[in-house]
C-alpha cells in the first residue's frame, strides 16, 4: 500500500496516466457492445470446443473466423480462462450468447491484454528526443505523447465501448516500430512479422517494414551525397531477417498447410465479395467519388439526361446498402482499388529508398501507407483510420508542422468514428470523451510549440470548427425534422463526405511535407 | 488564464465518469410495489405537474403520501415541475396520474440522468470551478488538481448518479458552495442568499445553517453592533426573510398549508435512525435498543442535548473569531456533529458533511483524502443494494489515485501539515515525549484502510450466518462510526488550537 502510495505520490505521472485510463475503461464496461463482441465469443467457442482442422470450416454462426490464425490462438488461450466465467460462452450454438459474466469476462480481457499497449507507449516514449523539455511535467514532450496515445479516444470506443482488440494489436506495432527506433532491427522485424499473423490489416503497412529494413539495415553504409552504397550489403543481416519472417509465418500457417487447408484460411481472409465500401462509407476517397456520383445523378435528372428507370433503385434511397452501383461515373473494381493503392503508396516508398531519412523517415512513411491504403482501398472499415493515428502521435509531439497535420488527421478521423456508436445513453460519452481528447490535443500541442508560428491556418480553423455544428445537426436537428424517414441516410453521408475532405487534406499535406523535406543528414551537418 | 485548457479537461473527466456511472442500475429497479428513490423523484413530477399547488402536500384520492409523498421544501417542488414539463413534452405517459406508477423504461431512465447530470452542470460544477479557483496561496496546477479532486468524489457521484436519490444533492449544495463562497469573499447578501435556497431545495441543509449564522453574526460583531455591523446584521436578516417568502408564497395563503408543508418536512415521528447508519444511535444498539427501550419525545430530546452540546464549542469559537478557514472546519463539525448525535439520519446523510470536508481538502489533504474514503464506504451496504459494486470500487480507486498524485498525500503527515502542531506543542507542556501522533496517525490509517477493504471483500463475498443476516452493514456502519468519531475530535481540536497557531507563527515572524 505504502510502496504504491510513494509510486503514485513521486510524480510518477505515468502509472497515475495508466491507471487513471484503465479505470475509465472498466466504467465502460456496461456500456453498449456491437455485433463484434458476438463475433469474438463465436470465435472462443469455435478455438474451444473444435479441432484446429475445424477452425477455418466451421460456419454455425455467420461470424465466422476470419483472422490469421495466431488470433485464432490468442481466442484458444483466453478461452481458458473464460471457462472459469462461463462454461456455456464456449459452446458453438449458444448464439448471441450474453451474460454478465460473459460480458465481463469479455469486456476485462480488453482492458487486460492492453497492458501489452501500456508497455509499448512506454518504450515509445523513451525513443523522442527530450531536448525540447519543459520546466513543468505536463508541458514535456513525453507526457503529451503518452496522453495522446494511452487516452487515444478512437481506441476508447472502438476497444473498450464497441468491442474489439485493438489495444494489443496496436501495442504489437507501437512496440516494433520503438525497437526500430532503438536499432533492434531484428525484434522489430520479429514483432511486426507476429503482428501480421494476429490481423492481416497491418499488410497496409508493410511495404514500409519491407523497405526500410532492406534500405537501412540490410545495406550498411551510404555515399556521401547519401544514395545508396551497393557493395555495402550485408547478407547475413538478409538472410537472419528472411529466416525470421519465414519462421514466424511457418509456425502461424504451417499447421494448416499440413492440413491442406490454405486456400480455405485465404479465402476466409480475403473476402473480396464484399462491396466497395462499408455500410457506412469510410471517410476516403470513395466516399467523394460515391457523393459526387449521387451529386451527379441527381442533376442529371433535373436537367433531364439521364433515364430515371434506368437508374438502378438502391444507390438513390439509400447510402447503407452494401452493394453501391454507380449511375453516371464508372464503377469501381478491386483491381482498380489496389492500382490506386500501390500508385498512392509508391512515391512514399521511393522516397524511403531514395531519401533515407533513418527511423523518422521510416515512421513518415509507414503513416503514408496506411493513410493510402485507407484512401484508396477496397471495402475499408472507419476504424483503420487509428492505424494512421496512432504512430502519427509519435511524430506530432516532435515537429510543429507535424504536429498540425497530426491534429487535423486526429480531430476528423476520430470524428468520423461517432457513427459507430448510434445508442443514445452512449451519445454523451462520445461527445465528452472528444471533447476530451480534442481539447487536450489541441491545447497541449499549442503550448509545446508557442514559439513557433499557428498551428492552423484560418481554413483549417473554420473547417475543425465546423465539426461542431455538424454534430449538431446530425444528432440533435436532423431526427426531430420531416426528413428523418424519408432520407435517413443524410447524416450519414455528410458525415463522411465531410470527414473525406479533411483526411484527404492531412493525406495531401502530409505527402507534401515528405516529399519536399530536406534530407535530414544534410541538416545535422549544417 | 494559461491554463484554461487543463481546467476543461479535469471538468470533461468529471463529467465523464459521472455519466458512465449513470449507465448502472438505480435504487429499486423493477422491484415493485414501492420500487425506491428513483420512483419517487418520478412521483413528485407526477403530482407536481397533474394536482393544483394546494394539494401537493395533503393527503388525497390523487396523492397518496404513503406512496412517497412529497416530503422535501418547495424548491424541489418546483424543480419537479420543471422537470416534469419537459417529460411531458418528450412522453406523456411519463407523468400520467395514477397510471404511470412504476414506469420503468430506457427512454425514461435515460431522461431521469440527464436531469441530474444538467443540474449539476448548470449548479454544483461551476460552483466548485469557481471555489478552487478564488483559493489563494496556490499554484494553478495545484487548483485543477484540487477541482479534480473534489469532483471525482465518489460518494455524490455514486448517491445522484447511480443509486438517483430522490432529492438532487448536487443541486443543494452546488447552492450551498455558491454560499459558502459568497460569504467567504465578503459577499454576504449574495452568499446568505444562495444558501438560503439551498435550505428551501433540501431542509437537510440546516446541517450547514450554524455556521453560516455565526460567522455572519461573528462578523457583525466585528464591525461593530452598534454602527456598520448592525445594518449588514438588518441587511442579512432582510435578505434571509425575503428568500424565504419568495420560495415559500404558494403556501403562506393559509397557514395550515404551512404547518402542513412542515409537518411533511419533519416527520418527528419517523424513528430515531433509518436502516444502518454510521452513526452514534446505531452503532450504540448493537448493545442496547435505545429505540424500544426510551419513549420517543426523550430519544428527540437526548439526540438533540447531543447534537447541541458537540457543536457548541466551535460554534462560539467562530462567532468570536470568524474567519473563512474557521468558518470551513466549523461547516465540517457541525455538519458531523448532526450526522452522529441528530434525530432521524440517512446514511446519504454523510454526504452533508463529505461537501465542507472537500473545501478543506487542500488544506488538510491527508486527513480529508481519508475521511472522504470512510465516507464513501460508510455507504457500502446502500450502494451494494443497488448493484452499484462496480462502479463504488473504480470511482473510490480513481479518487484515491488523483488525491495521492495531486497532493502527494503520504509526504504530508507531519505535525504541521496536519495542522496539529499547536495541538502538540500545549500537550507537550505536560507531557514531553508526545512526539509519536503523525506516526499513530499514519498507522491508524492504514490499518483503517485495509480493515475497509477486507470488510469490503467479506461483505460481497461471504454469506453472512443465518443468526445474524445483518452483520456485515453492521459491522461496516460501526466501523465507520468510531472513524467519525475519531475524525470530530481531529477537526475540533484544530478549531480549537487554530489561532494559537497563528499567533505562534507571528511570534516566529
Amino acid at each position: 500500500m505504502a510502496a504504491f502510495g510513494f509510486a503514485l505520490g513521486g510524480g510518477n505521472w505515468f502509472s497515475a496516466l495508466v491507471l487513471g485510463v484503465t479505470l475509465l475503461k472498466c466504467l465502460l464496461i456496461p456500456t453498449y457492445h456491437s455485433t463484434d463482441f458476438e463475433v469474438h465469443r463465436n470465435w472462443l467457442a469455435i478455438t474451444h470446443s473444435l479441432p484446429i482442422s475445424q477452425w477455418y470450416y466451421e460456419a454455425t454462426s455467420e461470424w465466422t473466423l476470419d483472422y490469421p490464425p495466431f488470433f485464432a490462438w490468442f481466442e484458444y488461450a483466453l478461452s481458458h480462462v473464460a471457462r472459469y466465467f462461463d462454461e456455456e460462452m464456449l459452446n458453438v450454438h449458444n448464439l448471441n450468447y450474453a451474460s454478465s459474466k460473459t460480458l465481463l469476462f469479455q469486456r476485462f480481457s480488453v482492458i487486460f491484454t492492453d497492458a501489452l499497449f501500456v508497455y509499448a507507449v512506454h518504450e515509445c516514449c523513451k525513443c523522442i528526443d527530450a531536448t525540447k523539455a519543459g520546466k513543468e511535467v505536463t508541458e514535456k514532450p513525453k507526457f503529451i505523447l503518452s496522453v495522446l496515445l494511452l487516452w487515444n479516444f478512437g481506441l476508447l470506443i472502438v476497444d473498450h465501448i464497441h468491442f474489439q482488440y485493438n489495444g494489443f494489436l496496436f501495442g504489437l506495432m507501437l512496440l516494433s516500430i520503438a525497437r526500430l527506433f532503438q536499432k533492434r532491427h531484428m525484434e522489430g522485424a520479429f514483432l511486426f512479422a507476429a503482428l501480421l499473423h494476429f490481423k492481416h490489416i497491418y499488410l497496409y503497412v508493410a511495404p514500409a517494414y519491407g523497405i526500410y529494413l532492406l534500405r537501412s539495415y540490410c545495406f550498411t553504409a551510404n555515399k556521401p551525397d547519401g544514395s545508396i552504397q551497393w557493395n555495402s550489403f550485408n547478407f547475413v543481416r538478409f538472410i537472419s531477417l528472411g529466416l525470421i519472417v519465414f519462421l514466424v509465418s511457418a509456425l502461424s500457417l504451417g499447421p494448416f498447410l499440413a492440413l491442406n487447408q490454405l486456400s480455405q484460411v485465404f479465402s476466409r481472409l480475403f473476402p473480396f465479395k464484399r462491396g466497395l465500401c462499408h455500410a457506412y462509407w469510410a471517410p476516403n476517397f470513395w466516399a467523394l467519388y460515391n457523393a459526387l456520383d449521387k451529386v451527379l445523378t441527381v442533376i442529371g435528372l433535373k436537367l433531364k439526361l439521364l433515364d430515371p428507370n434506368k437508374i438502378p433503385k438502391a444507390s438513390m434511397t439509400s447510402g447503407l446498402v452494401q452493394q453501391f452501383q454507380h449511375t453516371v461515373l464508372p464503377s469501381v473494381t478491386p483491381l482498380a482499388t489496389l492500382i490506386c493503392t500501390l500508385v498512392a503508396i509508391l512515391p512514399s516508398i521511393f522516397c524511403l529508398w531514395f531519401k533515407p531519412q533513418g527511423s523518422r523517415g521510416f515512421l513518415r512513411c509507414l503513416i503514408l501507407c496506411a493513410l493510402s491504403s485507407f484512401m484508396f482501398g477496397w471495402h475499408v472499415h472507419e476504424k483503420a483510420i487509428l492505424l494512421a493515428v496512432l504512430p502519427m502521435s509519435l511524430l506530432s509531439v516532435g515537429k510543429a508542422g507535424d504536429a498540425s497535420i497530426f491534429l487535423i488527421l486526429t480531430t476528423t478521423g476520430h470524428y468520423s468514428l461517432f457513427p459507430l456508436l448510434f445508442t443514445a445513453p452512449e451519445l454523451p460519452i462520445k461527445i465528452l470523451l472528444m471533447l476530451l481528447f480534442t481539447i487536450y490535443s489541441i491545447s497541449s500541442l499549442k503550448t509545446l510549440f508557442r514559439k513557433e508560428k499557428p498551428l492552423f491556418n484560418w481554413m483549417e480553423t473554420f473547417y475543425l470548427l465546423g465539426l461542431g455544428p455538424l454534430e449538431v445537426f446530425c444528432e440533435f436537428v436532423f431526427p426531430f425534422t420531416s426528413w428523418k424517414l424519408k432520407y435517413s441516410f443524410i447524416p450519414l453521408l455528410l458525415t463522411s463526405v465531410y470527414c473525406a475532405v479533411g483526411i484527404t487534406y492531412a493525406w495531401f499535406k502530409l505527402y507534401v511535407s515528405v516529399l519536399t523535406d530536406p534530407p535530414v543528414s544534410k541538416t545535422k551537418k549544417q | 488564464m494559461e491554463k484554461w485548457y487543463l481546467m476543461t479537461t479535469v471538468v470533461l473527466i468529471g463529467l465523464t465518469v459521472r455519466w458512465t456511472v449513470s449507465l448502472n442500475s438505480y435504487s429499486g429497479a423493477g422491484k415493485p410495489p414501492m420500487f425506491g428513490d428513483y420512483e419517487a423523484q418520478r412521483h413528485w413530477q407526477e403530482i407536481t405537474f397533474n394536482l393544483p399547488i394546494k394539494q401537493w402536500y395533503f393527503n388525497s384520492s390523487d396523492n397518496n403520501l404513503l406512496y412517497w409523498g412529497l416530503d422535501y421544501p418547495p424548491l424541489t417542488a418546483y424543480h419537479s415541475l420543471l422537470c416534469a414539463h419537459v417529460a411531458k413534452f418528450i412522453n406523456p405517459d411519463w407523468i400520467a396520474l395514477h397510471t404511470s406508477h412504476g414506469y420503468e423504461s430506457p427512454a425514461h431512465k435515460l431522461f431521469m440522468r440527464t436531469t441530474v447530470f444538467i443540474a449539476d452542470l448548470l449548479i454544483y460544477i461551476p460552483a466548485v470551478v469557481v471555489y478552487c479557483y478564488c483559493l489563494k496561496d496556490m499554484s494553478t496546477k495545484k487548483k485543477i488538481a484540487n477541482i479534480l479532486c473534489i469532483l471525482l468524489y465518489p460518494g455524490l457521484i455514486l448517491i445522484d448518479y447511480g443509486h438517483f436519490q430522490n432529492i438532487y444533492n448536487s443541486v443543494s449544495l452546488g447552492f450551498a458552495l455558491w454560499g459558502v463562497l459568497g460569504v467567504s469573499y465578503d459577499w454576504d447578501l449574495l452568499g446568505s442568499l444562495a444558501f438560503c435556497l439551498a435550505i428551501n431545495y433540501k431542509q437537510m441543509e440546516l446541517y450547514h445553517s450554524l455556521p453560516f449564522f455565526c460567522f455572519l453574526l461573528g462578523k457583525c460583531f466585528k464591525k461593530g453592533l452598534t454602527g456598520k455591523g448592525f445594518v449588514l446584521l438588518i441587511k442579512l436578516a432582510c435578505t434571509v426573510v425575503a428568500s424565504f417568502i419568495f420560495c415559500w408564497l404558494p403556501f403562506f395563503t393559509e397557514s395550515e398549508q404551512t404547518l402542513q408543508v412542515l409537518r411533511r418536512l419533519f416527520p418527528v415521528d419517523r424513528g430515531l435512525f433509518e436502516d444502518k447508519v454510521a452513526n452514534i444511535w446505531c452503532s450504540l444498539s448493537v448493545f442496547l435498543k435505545i429505540k424500544d427501550i426510551l419513549p420517543r419525545h426523550i430519544q428527540i430530546i437526548i439526540s438533540f442535548c447531543f447534537t447541541f452540546l458537540s457543536l457548541l464549542p466551535a460554534c462560539i469559537k467562530l462567532i468570536l473569531q470568524p474567519s473563512p478557514k474557521a468558518f470551513r472546519f466549523t461547516l465540517v463539525t457541525c455538519a458531523l456533529s448532526f450526522f452522529l448525535f441528530s434525530f432521524h439520519v440517512h446514511e446519504k446523510s454523510i454526504l452533508l458533511v463529505s461537501f465542507p470536508v472537500c473545501l478543506v481538502l487542500s488544506e488538510i489533504p491527508f486527513m480529508s483524502t481519508w475521511f472522504l474514503l470512510v465516507s464513501t464506504f460508510s455507504m457500502l451496504p446502500l450502494l451494494l443494494k443497488d448493484e452499484l459494486l462496480m462502479p463504488s470500487v473504480v470511482t473510490t480507486m480513481a479518487f484515491f489515485i488523483a488525491c495521492a498524485t495531486s497532493f502527494s498525500i503520504f509526504e504530508k503527515t507531519s505535525e504541521e501539515e496536519l495542522q496539529l502542531k499547536s495541538f502538540s506543542i500545549s500537550v507537550r507542556r505536560y507531557l514531553p515525549y508526545f512526539t509519536f501522533l503523525p506516526r499513530i496517525i499514519q498507522h491508524l490509517f492504514l490499518i483503517s484502510i485495509i480493515i475497509m477493504v477486507l470488510l469490503t471483500l467479506m461483505t460481497v463475498t461471504l454469506d453472512p450466518p443465518q443468526k445474524l443476516p445483518d452483520l456485515f452493514s453492521v459491522l461496516v456502519c460501526f466501523v465507520s462510526c468510531l472513524k467519525f468519531l475519531f475524525f470530530f475530535i481531529y477537526f475540533n481540536i484544530i478549531i480549537m488550537w487554530d489561532s494559537k497557531n497563528r499567533r505562534n507563527q507571528k511570534k516566529i515572524n
